[in-house]
Order: structure tokens, then C-alpha cells, then sequence
């Protein structure tokens, strides 16, 4: 099927090629040609591949039981059915735990931005003795893998009495080395003569960072946040062991639960996949450019 | 802090002290959420515990000495290198196919660039339940599409011998949405002049690629490289969801090792836990080493 499709969409290629790409496509060779149909071919697999994932998950979301159970599997529904939908909501408290998954990413999106906006501040606008030592502390808490200092950190909520609450779940994650750093490096770019016309005007710091550098810097702001936002709500182990009741479990939780339930068919999990993605694909299709961003900070260090 | 603006406008004393109370948010919650972890991690390995995991006498270094002799832990290690590598190797070298390929003039080319960053919006949990769905033995797509060419069915995530692949297979696919798109911010970068003096000495194709795009490269793909190492080391929803360290131990990894002793079944075994714990900090350690390392040498690359 992918094969067709290639060759059909290489003939077009072929028929109106002078067009939109005249200098590449004029003269070229038969090699040339079996070259890039060859590049289609492979680009359709890889396609289809990477693709038909999603493309199950939410096809099949809105199938009928019978359906997802046949032989061989449908891949196209027939009939479209919200039951799905519906059979997830009944399962798990399925509001209740987006509610849940929203909260905590918001609070830790809000609270990260905040602690980072300041703490860059400190690095690119303030005297400061031991900076190199400082900062050697904020680059040093981005090796340290959460994995190896989890069961610590699980005692210590629980001595709190924050197991199975919001603080549990958001209060480790209220501050960022990664986000610090990455702010500091768009602070940077700042020239230095703004801040002395600020001073000349009479902003003290407190002014000057959230009327011109804040605003200043909306971009790397952006893309902090949708990174923030994009980890906390994809979060799986700490909340899966920080809340012990439905109602406190985050919506990646409840994706599991789903799954081991006593009711499970592929459908409701599927149903409660396209659920849970709404938000991040929003964000990864919207938001592409400013990820990007976000993403590479770390490797132009 | 409402009051901090006012001192610092007045001295230097002041400015130094509004550094410090910028600071101190973020200061606070890594002492208390990583600081003291680490401390209490090293710790608790050192002791041994109750039942309820609370730490009652020093042991020294019998947990690690422990760890060394049982040859679980062997292979927990073994498991644990495989799944890297089984992960790592075909994340970056298929984006990297991705990416080149995407560099041919061909239309649509950013719509097929955003519909390979799309796996980039699966959290581990979702991506794990859909493939959980693809691998089911009976209803699942991938026997069904094997049936098709009389192939008999396979035991994806219930045979020992295909678990770690199909968790691996899982993995990778979730991950090339990050690869996809780093790969393509490192394209982007190269200087559109080096591409177009290829060009117009009759460069195309692989033979561009080869000697111009990869080289060019070398700095996001060696930054891949040791991100997705550190990804792969530190993996867990996946595991727990598909197969939950089984079957028969084959897709037991050092994190999940972690888990199942501290957390599974009240296991609470925090002191095995914690020894453990210790050593995938250590190899993670040693990979952002290696990282700064290189990048020291060869920092006006990058």
C-alpha cells in the first residue's frame, strides 16, 4: 500500500516538476530520479511507521469491542461509538484525576518559572562573591538522577504527612537547575546599557526585572513553560508512588489502572490515551518552535 | 521580599543581600529535595532495616558487598547495559535517517517534520498502553499482521526471549519525537553557505550528506548520544506498565530493581534499595563526565 502510494506520489513529482523546483529537477539523470523515488519510498515506511501509533490509538478509541477484538484487526472503524468514552469515565474517576493531572502541572509550571526568573536574575544582574560556586550547585542538581534519590525523598513526604496530597506531588519539583540555566542564558543576551537606563530612570531591580526583562525574554519564557508543563503532566514514577487512592492519582496513573482492570478492553484504554493527550499534542503541534528552543538549550552550553 | 527592591537601590550591601534572597527559593528546595537525598541515600545503604524499612543497625558496606556476589544483580546489570543499548543505537541512528532524509527537497516537508515529532506528545504511560494493546497476544495488531504472512504468534511481552526488544521497540518509538526534533534544531544550525558551496560543487545526496551534514553534526549527535544514554539508564513507567520487570526477570533493570525492592509487593527494603540506588547514580555520574569531558575539549564545536 505504502509502495503505491510512493510511486503515485513520485509520478507527480515527476509531472510537475519544472514547476515548483525548476533548477533542481532540470536535467536530471534517470539515477537522479530512481534516487528520489527510492527517498519517498523510505520516507513513506518511516511515515507509517512513526504514525500508525497514534493514528491506532485514536482510531481505535472509537471502536466497538468486536472490532478491536477481530481477526484479522480492523483498522478502520466501522461503526464510530462514543462507548469508549463513556466506559472510561465510569472505570476510573477520570475528571477527577485530569483535575489532578492539571493542577499539579500548573503549580509546578507557575512555581519553577518563578524560582528560575529570580535565581537567573541573581546570576546575570546582581553582585554576587561565591557566583562560580553557586552556580556550580544549580549545574550540579541537573546530574543528579531523580531515580537514585526517590526513596529518600518518598520518606520525607510521608514523615510530612504530604503522602497522597497535592504538596506531595508538586513540592520537590518547585524549583529547576535546567530552568535557571536555561533563563540565565537569555538574560545574557540582554544589553548591559538597559539596565543602566533603568537605573538612571530610577527602577530599582525589583521593577526592572518584571517590566523589561520578564517582557523581554517572552520567547524563552514560553518555552520553559511548555517544557515544564509538557514533564510535570507526563510524570509517572514519583506520582505513582507518592498517591495511594483513585482520586488522587494523576491521569498517567489512571492510564494504568485502566489497563489492569478487571473490565479492560482495548478500547476504553485507548479512549482514555486520546483523552490524556489532548493537552500535549495541543502543545507539541502549537508550541513545535518554542520546544525546539527549550530542547537545545542544554547542548549549547 | 516585597521590601528587598527598596534596600538594594540604596547599596552595594544591599544588592548582595537581594542576590542571595533570589536565590534562596531555589536553594531551599535543593537542599531539601536533592541535597539531603543523596546524603540519606548513601545513608540507608549503609544500614540495615525493619520491616517497615525503618533503618536500624549500620552495616557497613555489606549491601554493596552483597550487590557484587548475587549473581541477580549480574544480570540485572547485563539487562540493564542491553536495554541501552537496544534503545540508544536504533533512537539516534533512525532519527538521524529521519532527519537526512528530510533534507531532500521534497514538498510536505514540514508537515512529515511534525508528524515525526509527534510521539513527542506520548507521556511513557500512554505510549506504553497503546503498544500494550499492539503486543496483546490474541487481539493484538502486530500478531494479526504476522498471521497475515503465516507466521505463528509471538509472545511479545509473555516471552522471555522477545520482552526486553518489544519494551526496547516501545522505547524507541516514544523517544523519536525528542530525536526527531533535536536533530533538526542541529540541521538548522549549519551554516546555509557550507550546504550551498557543496551544492554547487555537484554535492547531493549521500554523497552530501556523508561528507558534509553528519561531520556538522557531530556535536547534537554526540549530545543525543549521552542524553538518551542517561534516558535509557533511568527508564521505569514503560517496564512497570509492559511487563513489570518479567517474564522471569528478563526485562528487570536497575531502576526497576530499585522499585521492586523498596516499593513492590510492601517490599520496603530500603537498604538493598538504596545500595542500588547509589550505583546507577554513580553510572549516571559517569556519563554527564564523559559529556563535560568532551564538550571541555571541544567547546568551540558546539
Amino acid at each position: 500500500m505504502s509502495t503505491l502510494a510512493t510511486e503515485s506520489e513520485a509520478e507527480a513529482q515527476k509531472a510537475d516538476a519544472p514547476r515548483p523546483r525548476p533548477r533542481l529537477l532540470a536535467g536530471r539523470s534517470p539515477r537522479d530520479l530512481l534516487g528520489r523515488a527510492a527517498v519517498h519510498l523510505l520516507l513513506a515506511v518511516a511515515l507509517v511507521t512513526v504514525a500508525f501509533p497514534v493514528y491506532y490509538a485514536i482510531a481505535g478509541a472509537f471502536m466497538g469491542p468486536s472490532e478491536l477484538s477481530s481477526y484479522p484487526p480492523a483498522l478502520v472503524p466501522h461503526s464510530v461509538t462514543g462507548r469508549n468514552f463513556s466506559g472510561a469515565v465510569d472505570t476510573i474517576p477520570l475528571f477527577r484525576q485530569y483535575a489532578n493531572s492539571a493542577i499539579t502541572a500548573t503549580a509546578i509550571t507557575v512555581a519553577q518559572l518563578f524560582t528560575s526568573i529570580l535565581a537567573a536574575y541573581a546570576f546575570v544582574f546582581l553582585p554576587l562573591k561565591a557566583r562560580a560556586v553557586v552556580f556550580g550547585v544549580f549545574l550540579a542538581t541537573l546530574m543528579v538522577p531523580w531515580e537514585a534519590i526517590i526513596i529518600p525523598n518518598y520518606l520525607t513526604l510521608s514523615d510530612w504527612g504530604f503522602g497522597n496530597t497535592y504538596f506531595g506531588l508538586v513540592l520537590p519539583f518547585l524549583a529547576s537547575g535546567f530552568g535557571t540555566f536555561m533563563l540565565r542564558q537569555a538574560f545574557r543576551q540582554l544589553p548591559g546599557e538597559l539596565r543602566d537606563a533603568a537605573r538612571i530612570d530610577g527602577a530599582g531591580h525589583w521593577r526592572f526585572l518584571w517590566r523589561i526583562v520578564v517582557p523581554l525574554n517572552k520567547p524563552a519564557l514560553a518555552a520553559l513553560s511548555i517544557y515544564v508543563f509538557l514533564s510535570a503532566w507526563n510524570q509517572y514514577f514519583w506520582p505513582l508512588i507518592i498517591t495511594r487512592t483513585a482520586d488522587m492519582q494523576t491521569l498517567q496513573i489512571g492510564l494504568t489502572s485502566l489497563r489492569d482492570s478487571e473490565m479492560a478492553d482495548p478500547g476504553l484504554i485507548l479512549a482514555g490515551v486520546v483523552l490524556s493527550l489532548l493537552p500535549t499534542l495541543a502543545l507539541v503541534v502549537f508550541g513545535q518552535r518554542f520546544i525546539v528552543r527549550g530542547l537545545t538549550a542544554g547542548a549549547v552550553r | 521580599m516585597p521590601t528587598a527592591p527598596h534596600t538594594a537601590r540604596r547599596s552595594r550591601w544591599g544588592e548582595h543581600g537581594l542576590a542571595w534572597a533570589f536565590l534562596l527559593p531555589s536553594l531551599v528546595v535543593f537542599a531539601l529535595f536533592i541535597g539531603y537525598p543523596l546524603g540519606r541515600t548513601i545513608y540507608l545503604s549503609g544500614h540495615a532495616n525493619d520491616l517497615f524499612g525503618a533503618p536500624s543497625r549500620y552495616v557497613g558496606a555489606k549491601h554493596y558487598t552483597d550487590l557484587l556476589s548475587s549473581a541477580d544483580f549480574g544480570r540485572t546489570l547485563v539487562t540493564t547495559g542491553l536495554f541501552t543499548l537496544l534503545t540508544v543505537v536504533p533512537g539516534v541512528l533512525g532519527a538521524l535517517v529521519l532527519v537526512l532524509l528530510l533534507e531532500n527537497r521534497i514538498r510536505g516537508v514540514r508537515l512529515l517534520r511534525s508528524a515525526f515529532a509527534l510521539p513527542f506528545a506520548f507521556s511513557v504511560a500512554s505510549a506504553s498502553v497503546v503498544f500494550a494493546v499492539f503486543f496483546n497476544p490474541a487481539s493484538g495488531v502486530l500478531n494479526g499482521l504476522l498471521s497475515h504472512v503465516g507466521l505463528g504468534p509471538v509472545g511479545w511481552l509473555t516471552d522471555s526471549r522477545y520482552a526486553l526488544v518489544s519494551v526496547a521497540l516501545t522505547t524507541v518509538w516514544m523517544n523519536l519525537g525528542y530525536n526527531v526534533l533535536v536533530l533538526s534544531a542541529g540541521i538548522a544550525s549549519i551554516p546555509g553557505e557550507i550546504v550551498e558551496a557543496a551544492r554547487i560543487d555537484g554535492a547531493s545526496g549521500l554523497r552530501l550528506s556523508r561528507s558534509i551534514t553528519v561531520p556538522m553534526l557531530g556535536p547534537n549527535l554526540f549530545f543525543l548520544t549521552v542524553v538518551s544514554t542517561v534516558h535509557a539508564l533511568q527508564s521505569f513507567g514503560q517496564i512497570h506498565i509492559l511487563t513489570k520487570g518479567g517474564p522471569d526477570g528478563s526485562t528487570r533493570t536497575l531502576v526497576y530493581s530499585v522499585y521492586e525492592k523498596a516499593f513492590a509487593y510492601n517490599s520496603s527494603d530500603f537498604g538493598t534499595a538504596s545500595a542500588q540506588a547509589v550505583v546507577l547514580l554513580v553510572v549516571v555520574l559517569a556519563c554527564t563526565a564523559v559529556q563535560f569531558g568532551v564538550l571541555e575539549r571541544k567547546v568551540h564545536y558546539a
